[in-house]
C-alpha cells in the first residue's frame, strides 16, 4: 500500500521546468529517500505534496486523499521540515513549539507532554529555553525536526535534513529518523548525500532534471548494476576520440558491462566487471591496440555508480553543472506566497 | 442503538472550528507581542517621534498670529489631533513589515503548512496586534499632550478618537498587509513607506488648517484620509461632540463629523473588498 503517490507531475518557474512528468510511489510505512543534485526538483517535488505549491498538472496523493483537493486533512496528516529552517530568532525553542502546538490545535496538557518527549528525545533540554538567534545549525535542525513531529504526523517530509551539520546532530536525527521508521511512521525525504540515502533509506528514487530515472532498494539498485565499478583512464587527460575508441575496445571484452564515458572526469571510463579475472586481463586487451593503463581503481558499486549508469555523470558533476544554471533570484521569488 | 443528529453534529463542529481559530489566533497574535516585549524599540521610537515633534512644532509655531488658527486655539492643541492620527497611521503603516519578514525568511510557509482552520488568522492577529500598537501609541501621545496642558477629551469625545482611530488603523493595516503579500522584499516596502508618510501627513490638515494652505494643496488635504480622521479629533478635544458641525471647509463644499466617519468607513470595507481577493490567492 501506498501512502505518497505522484502522478506526471509538472511544475515549471518561469521558463524553467522543475517537474517534469514525475511519478513515484512511496510504500505507508517506510523511509523512502529521494537522491539529486540540487535542482533536481527535489524540493519543488516535496513542496507540492505538503499543499505549499500547486502543480502545473499531475495528481497528488496522500494517505488516500487527493492532496489537491483536500488540503487541509493533508497538512494534518504530515509533519513538514523545510530545507531553510524557518524559526524565529525572537522566540526560545519552547516558545516556538508551544506556538507550532497551537498551530496543530493541540490541547494544552498534551502539548506540554509531547513538548517535554521531544526536548528529552532530541536532547534539546539545555538549550531550549534560549532564544533561537543563539542556536547553532544543528540546534535548528533538532528544533525544526521537533516541531515537525510534535502532533504525531503519519507522514514526515525532510528537506535536505542535515545539510551542513556537525556529526553529533547527525547522528541524533538519523536515529530519530531510524526510529520512527520502526514505528511505521512514513518518512519521505531528500538528499544529496549518497551515504545518507544508503544508510536510512528502505528505497529510493534518483530524480534527474524533475523526473525519476531510477528507484527501488538501494541494494537492488547496486545489484541491479551487475557486478563490481572499475573507473579507468588511458592518459591523465584523454580526449573524447579516444576515449570513444576505448570504450568500443572495452565494451566487446567478456565480464564487462555498462561502459560510460565520464567527460567531466577528464573522459575517464566507468564500467562493470563481473570478477576480478577481467581487470587481470585488461591491461593485455589494452596493449593490443597501443593503450596504456594511466590509472584504474575498482570498488563496490555505490550509489553514485547507480546514478552515473543512469545520467552519464556523477551526482557531484550534476551538482556543479546545475549549480550554473540556477536562477535562485526567480526561484525564491516563486517560493515566497 | 445509536442515532445522531446532523444539525447538533454540524454544530458541534462549527464550535470546534471556532475554539480552533480563536488557538491560532490567539498563538499568533501573543507571539507578535513577544517580540514586541523583547524588542521595544519600534513601539518607543513610534511614540517619541510624535512626542519631539509635538515639543518642537509647538515651539516654533507658538508666536503664531491668534487668528492663524480656527477658534483661537494655541498651536499645540491643534497639532495634537495630527500627531495622534499620524501615530496611528504611521503605526498601521507598518502593519505589512512582520508578515513580509515571515515571507522573505520562510516562517509563512510554517504556518502555511500547518492545518489552520482558517489563514485568516494570520491576517486578523497582524490587525488587532497593530491595532492595540497604534491605539497605545495614540493615548501615550494624549496623555503627553495632556501633561503639557493641551487637554484632554469628554468621555465621548473619547470614545469618538477610539471610533475615528480604529477605522483608520483597519483600513491603513489592510493596505500594508495587502503590500506584503505583493511587493517582492521588505526594502521596496520601507521605499513606499518612507515615500508616503511624510507627505501624506504634510498633505493633511495635521501641521495646518486649510485656509492656510495654497488651493492646489487645499484640495489634496481636503481628500486625504488622514484630514477625515484628524478633525473629528481635534472636535473632539475642542469642542462638545456634534457631528452634524461642519468640520471641513473643503473647496469641494462643507464635510460635517457623520460624513468624515462614513468617507472613513468606505475606505475601510473598500480597501478590505479590494485585497481580500489578494489574500484569498495568497493564502490559498
Amino acid at each position: 500500500m501506498f501512502f505518497i503517490q505522484l502522478r506526471d507531475l509538472f511544475k515549471s518557474y518561469g521558463s524553467v521546468r522543475a517537474l517534469n512528468g514525475l511519478n513515484l510511489q512511496v510504500p505507508k510505512g517506510s523511509l523512502y529517500g529521494l537522491l539529486g543534485p540540487n535542482g533536481a526538483g527535489k524540493s519543488t517535488a516535496l513542496r507540492i505534496i505538503c499543499t505549499l505549491l500547486a502543480p502545473d498538472s499531475g495528481s497528488v496523493e496522500v494517505g488516500g486523499s487527493n492532496a489537491l483537493l483536500e488540503e487541509k486533512e493533508t497538512r494534518r496528516r504530515l509533519g513538514y521540515v523545510a530545507q531553510d529552517v524557518a524559526i524565529d530568532k525572537i522566540l526560545t525553542g519552547r516558545e516556538l513549539l508551544q506556538l507550532q502546538g497551537d498551530l496543530y490545535h493541540l490541547d494544552k496538557k498534551h502539548k506540554k507532554k509531547r513538548i517535554e518527549e521531544l526536548i528529552l528525545r532530541l536532547d534539546m533540554h539545555d538549550w531550549i529555553d534560549r532564544r533561537c538567534g543563539s542556536f547553532s545549525g544543528g540546534m535548528k535542525r533538532r528544533l525544526d525536526l521537533a516541531s515537525g513531529l510534535l502532533h504525531e504526523p503519519e507522514l514526515l517530509i525532510l528537506d535536505e535534513p542535515t545539510v551542513g551539520l556537525d556529526i553529533e546532530s547527525r547522528s541524533v536525527i538519523w536515529g530519530l529518523l531510524k526510529e520512527l521508521r520502526n514505528n511505521e511512521t512514513t518518512i519521505l525525504l531528500s538528499s544529496h548525500y549518497l551515504e545518507e540515502v544508503d544508510e536510512l533509506a528502505d528505497e529510493m528514487a534518483i530524480i534527474d532534471q524533475g523526473k525519476v530515472i531510477a528507484s527501488g532498494k538501494p541494494d537492488n539498485l547496486k545489484k541491479e548494476l551487475g557486478g563490481d565499478r572499475v573507473t579507468l583512464r588511458v592518459r591523465e587527460f584523454s580526449d573524447e576520440v579516444e576515449a570513444e575508441s576505448v570504450r568500443k575496445l572495452i565494451k566487446n571484452i567478456n565480464g564487462v558491462s555498462n561502459v560510460v564515458v565520464n567527460q567531466k572526469q577528464g573522459y575517464s571510463l566507468n564500467f562493470l566487471v563481473q570478477s576480478n579475472d577481467v581487470i587481470s586481463n585488461l591491461s593485455g586487451h589494452l596493449s593490443k591496440e597501443n593503450f596504456e593503463v594511466f590509472a584504474l581503481s575498482h570498488s563496490r558499486p555505490s550509489l553514485d555508480d547507480v546514478y552515473l549508469q543512469a545520467t552519464g555523470k556523477t551526482l557531484m558533476d550534476a551538482e556543479l553543472e546545475l549549480a550554473g544554471k540556477r536562477d535562485f533570484k526567480l526561484e525564491n521569488k516563486k517560493s515566497m506566497r | 442503538m445509536i442515532t445522531t443528529n446532523p444539525s447538533l453534529d454540524q454544530e458541534k463542529q462549527s464550535r470546534n472550528d471556532l475554539n480552533e481559530m480563536l488557538q491560532e489566533i490567539f498563538a499568533l497574535t501573543w507571539r507578535l507581542f513577544i517580540q514586541l516585549i523583547r524588542r521595544p524599540s519600534t513601539l518607543f521610537a513610534g511614540i517619541l517621534q510624535p512626542l519631539i515633534w509635538l515639543l518642537l512644532f509647538a515651539a516654533l509655531f507658538s508666536n503664531a498670529p491668534i487668528d492663524f488658527l480656527p477658534g483661537g486655539s494655541s498651536y499645540g492643541e491643534f497639532l495634537g489631533a495630527g500627531l495622534i492620527v499620524f501615530t496611528a497611521f504611521s503605526g498601521a503603516l507598518n502593519a505589512g513589515l512582520p508578515l513580509m519578514f515571515d515571507r522573505e525568511f520562510g516562517f509563512l510557509n510554517r504556518l502555511l503548512v500547518a492545518p489552520l482552520s482558517s489563514r485568516s488568522s494570520i491576517v486578523i492577529s497582524s490587525v488587532i496586534y497593530i491595532t492595540s500598537i497604534s491605539l497605545l501609541q495614540s493615548f501615550a501621545i494624549m496623555a503627553t499632550s495632556a501633561l503639557l496642558g493641551y487637554g484632554w477629551p469628554s468621555m465621548g469625545g473619547l470614545l469618538l478618537i477610539v471610533i475615528t482611530l480604529l477605522l483608520l488603523v483597519f483600513a491603513i493595516t489592510g493596505l500594508s498587509l495587502g503590500l506584503a503579500f505583493v511587493l517582492p522584499g521588505h526594502i521596496e516596502l520601507i521605499a513606499i513607506i518612507f515615500i508616503a508618510n511624510l507627505p501624506v501627513l504634510f498633505a493633511s490638515t495635521a501641521l495646518a488648517p486649510i485656509s492656510f494652505m495654497p488651493e492646489w494643496l487645499g484640495w489634496i488635504a481636503s481628500i486625504n484620509p488622514l484630514t477625515f480622521a484628524i478633525e473629528p479629533i481635534r472636535m473632539a478635544y475642542h469642542n462638545s461632540v456634534d457631528l452634524n458641525a461642519v468640520l471641513i471647509n473643503a473647496p469641494y463644499g462643507e464635510v460635517n463629523g457623520y460624513s468624515c466617519l462614513a468617507t472613513l468607513l468606505i475606505l475601510t470595507v473598500g480597501l478590505f473588498f479590494l485585497i481580500r481577493p489578494l489574500l484569498n490567492r495568497k493564502l490559498a
